[in-house]
């Protein structure tokens, strides 16, 4: 009998742990949701391209929300300046993250020394005018209100002071995102970005101070298309971050005031949408309109590095108007996924009129070397010895210039057949294949001078391919192995003395 | 009801614009007599509203004027002003009671001044405060022509003030333009309280009742304009609905009317 009691206590204990365990895992899970509005906090917000954390409650909550509206003169492109409307100093407006159900409290502070009265619709809100008609603040004072956020979504918030598009036109929108009860699976990173358009008098790149143009406005005509409230918001030292391996949440945001987007990102296909910013999700997208006044969430998997672009697919807009953002992806590199360029070569067409039916159906005309399947390489890489894997990629990356036989062009290419210079020092090989290899270099005795760029191989293709040509052509016999390589690719610099 | 109500409401609102307070201060800013016309109203489809001849002054009022009258009458100093006359604002920008200190410039335009503070300073001098119809009248000129409100560039220059950053301190009143009746300043320097700034959109009732005052918001704005081009109506009426008489801003200050004899 009290045996039967321990082992009943030792069932409940292992009960009891497995549901520690359990919701120590899973914070933010569902099943133990509670409708009821449980305590009180202050909304973290921020500025793009950040987005806050996920919200962990499982209950409703008061969230109390400042928002500062400020007109403020900053950079619109490089030498072009613009005096901007904001929420919170700027463009776009602060993010602002809350969950299914809880009561926002919501601060609108007017700058004493804005020169315009503004309020906010919240897209968020039920009720008239998304909060507008609460929200009206004179400057140096401060309106509050406060809704239920009944329906979980991504939803843009803007002005709505007459006239309410030049108010948006100087950039005053932003996005709320009001969380599922659930909330949202896990992803690895997230961030914000916002698209809109200014008009100013001066065309595109125009320097100094540009005022707001109405007729352009009202032609919806733009001399700007931009990410996130400036040209180069999201470019270079700007640019978005992620790893390879990781998933990707963009909220992305429209604030117009007239143009609809395209968005799109360069060499990658979204997961998956959620088309409006709403609650259903389409998969394997390519490019996803969001309207004006509009948003949607994207996800997706980045698989390979390289920098990625976001683009108004409305492409003027991408190339002559500053809709580019960049989401640059580190690590390594999965050939399987995307090789890199694998050749190039001379196509020399066809003269025959006749021929050009056939153009799909018949062989090229082209002045192919040997026939080379180049995708061998790849499909087979971890099956082949460094010799066979050097080969393949000697013959898709480096026959064209250095040819086939290894003794390049005379004056213009120079050989790795039984090159002195190449089996005095296995360093400088190495680094000519990562880095490049630019300026005067003597070989066999003949000088060149040439440009060799940086080859996008990755350091067992580097290995493989030199041990290759080391052994071939009369060349010293050598063996490189990916660590040699992969020191010379941290060292960075090497010299050719 | 509620009509009848704002009925007696104006009555009693406009009666103001005919009593002849009893001045005490004196008048030594220069007016100029505005000839009868027609100003054409931003809301109800643009109509139009006669406007009788009346003076105006040439300037704002300035914070060497404006301290003249606090010195004379101390329950409008800062120290002294009742929270339902003036927000905590009032004469931000003065050193102190009666010192201008060196944010306020003597002959700039006296701002962070409420509409009671603004109302009892030109009824101090024999005065009142002009009415929306007539500084919309008055405004609507440009330096050369009397109605200028759809011409492009003029609607451009105003823009250009409203939507630049406000100036840390404000200019002396005659730095901007003169216009075709004479008068300075009417755009470009600061923002002016008008008599009836709260009832071109807001009507007796609150909010509640407010078809009208809805219509400022987001595209309905346009519906029940005249003329949907005149952004910069759009922004002084935007404004002027944003203000409760006791509040005060870096911006707003004041000219005073007179009405002809």
């Amino acid at each position: 009998m009290k045996r039967k009691n321990q082992k009943l206590a030792f069932v409940f204990l292992f009960l009891v742990i497995i549901s520690v365990i359990f919701i120590l895992l899973y914070p933010g899970c569902d099943q133990s949701y509670s409708s009821q509005l449980k305590g009180e906090e202050r909304a973290s917000l921020t500025s793009a391209p950040y987005v806050p954390p996920p919200i962990l409650r499982n209950h409703p909550s008061r969230i109390i929300v400042d928002l500062e509206t400020k007109e403020v003169k900053k950079r619109l492109a490089d030498g072009v300046e613009y005096v901007f409307w904001t929420f919170g100093g700027n463009v776009p407006g602060k993010f602002i993250r809350v969950k299914e159900g809880d009561i926002v409290e919501f601060n609108l502070h007017n700058n004493p020394t804005s020169k315009m009265p503004h309020n906010i619709d919240l897209h968020a809100v039920t009720g008239p005018g998304g909060g507008a008609t609460s929200s009206f603040t004179a400057p140096g004072h401060t309106s509050t209100f406060s809704f239920k956020a009944l329906n979980s979504g991504l939803y843009v918030y803007h002005c709505a002071t007459a006239p309410v598009g030049m108010h948006i036109a100087n950039g005053m929108y932003g996005l709320i995102l009001v969380e599922p009860k659930e909330g949202l699976p896990p992803v690895d990173r997230e961030y914000y970005v916002m698209q809109s358009e200014f008009y100013t008098q001066g065309r595109y790149g125009e320097s100094g101070l540009q005022p707001f143009a109405q007729q352009k406005a009202e032609d919806e005509n733009p001399a700007y298309v931009v990410f996130n409230g400036s040209v180069g918001a999201l470019t270079g030292d700007n640019a978005i971050q992620a790893k390879t391996g990781e998933t990707i949440r963009l909220y992305i945001g429209n604030g117009g005031p007239n143009l609809v987007s395209s968005f799109h990102v360069i060499g990658e296909i979204f997961d998956k949408v959620f088309t409006e910013g709403g609650t259903r999700s389409n998969h394997n997208v390519q490019t996803t309109l969001i309207p004006a006044g509009g948003s949607a969430i994207v996800e997706f998997k980045v698989e390979v590095p390289g920098t990625f672009i976001l683009v108004d697919h409305s492409i003027f807009r991408a190339f002559n108007k500053g809709a580019i953002g960049m989401l640059k992806v580190s690590g390594n590199e999965d050939l399987a996924i995307y090789s890199g360029k694998q050749k190039d070569q001379v196509y020399f067409g066809s003269d025959d009129e006749d021929e050009d039916q056939d153009l799909f159906s018949g062989p090229l005309n082209l002045k192919s070397l040997p026939e080379i399947d180049n995708t061998q390489h790849i499909n087979n890489e971890y099956g082949l010895d460094p010799i066979e894997l050097g080969k393949s990629i000697y013959t898709t990356t480096c026959f064209a210039c250095h040819q086939l036989n290894g003794e390049g062009m005379p004056g213009v290419f120079p050989p790795l057949a039984k090159s002195d210079f190449l089996n005095k020092n296995k360093e400088v090989a190495i680094s000519a294949i990562i880095n490049g290899l630019t300026g005067e270099v003597t070989v066999n005795g003949k000088t060149y001078n040439g440009i060799m760029p940086p080859q996008n191989l990755n350091n067992k293709q580097v290995a493989a391919v030199l041990t290759y040509v080391y052994n071939q052509w009369g060349n010293s016999g050598k063996k490189v192995s990916e660590d040699e390589v992969a020191e010379i690719r941290e060292k960075k610099v090497i010299s050719m003395k | 009801m509620k009509r009848l109500t704002n009925t007696i409401c104006s009555i009693v609102l406009y009666s103001g614009l005919f009593l002849n307070a009893n001045p005490q201060g004196t008048n030594n800013s220069k007016m100029i007599l505005i000839s009868t016309g027609f100003y054409e109203s931003l809301f109800n489809k643009g109509e139009e509203q006669k406007v009788e001849k009346f003076y105006l002054d040439v300037y704002p009022v300035t914070n060497k004027e404006f301290l003249e009258f606090v010195k004379a009458n101390p329950k409008w100093r800062k120290t002294n002003i009742k929270k339902i006359f003036a927000d905590e604002s009032y004469l931000a920008n003065w050193k102190s009671d009666l010192e201008l200190g060196e944010k306020a410039n003597r002959e700039s335009p006296v701002t962070y001044v409420s509409w009671f503070a603004a109302k009892a300073f030109a009824e101090w001098i024999g005065k009142r405060l002009p009415t929306v119809a007539e500084w919309e009248y008055v405004a609507s000129a440009s330096k050369d022509k009397k109605y200028a409100v759809n011409d492009k560039e003029v609607i451009k220059k105003i823009l250009d003030w409203y939507s630049s950053i406000s100036a840390k301190e404000i200019p002396p009143v005659g730095s901007t333009e003169k216009n075709y009746w004479g008068v300075y300043d009417m755009h470009g320097l600061i923002w002016e309280w008008t008599y009836d700034f709260n009832t071109s959109l807001v009507t007796g009732e609150s909010r509640g009742d407010g078809d009208l005052e809805r219509n400022i918001f987001c595209g309905s704005g346009s519906a029940s304009a005249g003329n949907a081009e005149n952004y910069p109506a759009f922004m002084r009426y935007g404004f002027r609905s944003s203000l409760k008489a006791n509040y005060t801003t870096h911006n707003l200050g004041f000219r005073c009317a007179k009405n002809f004899k």
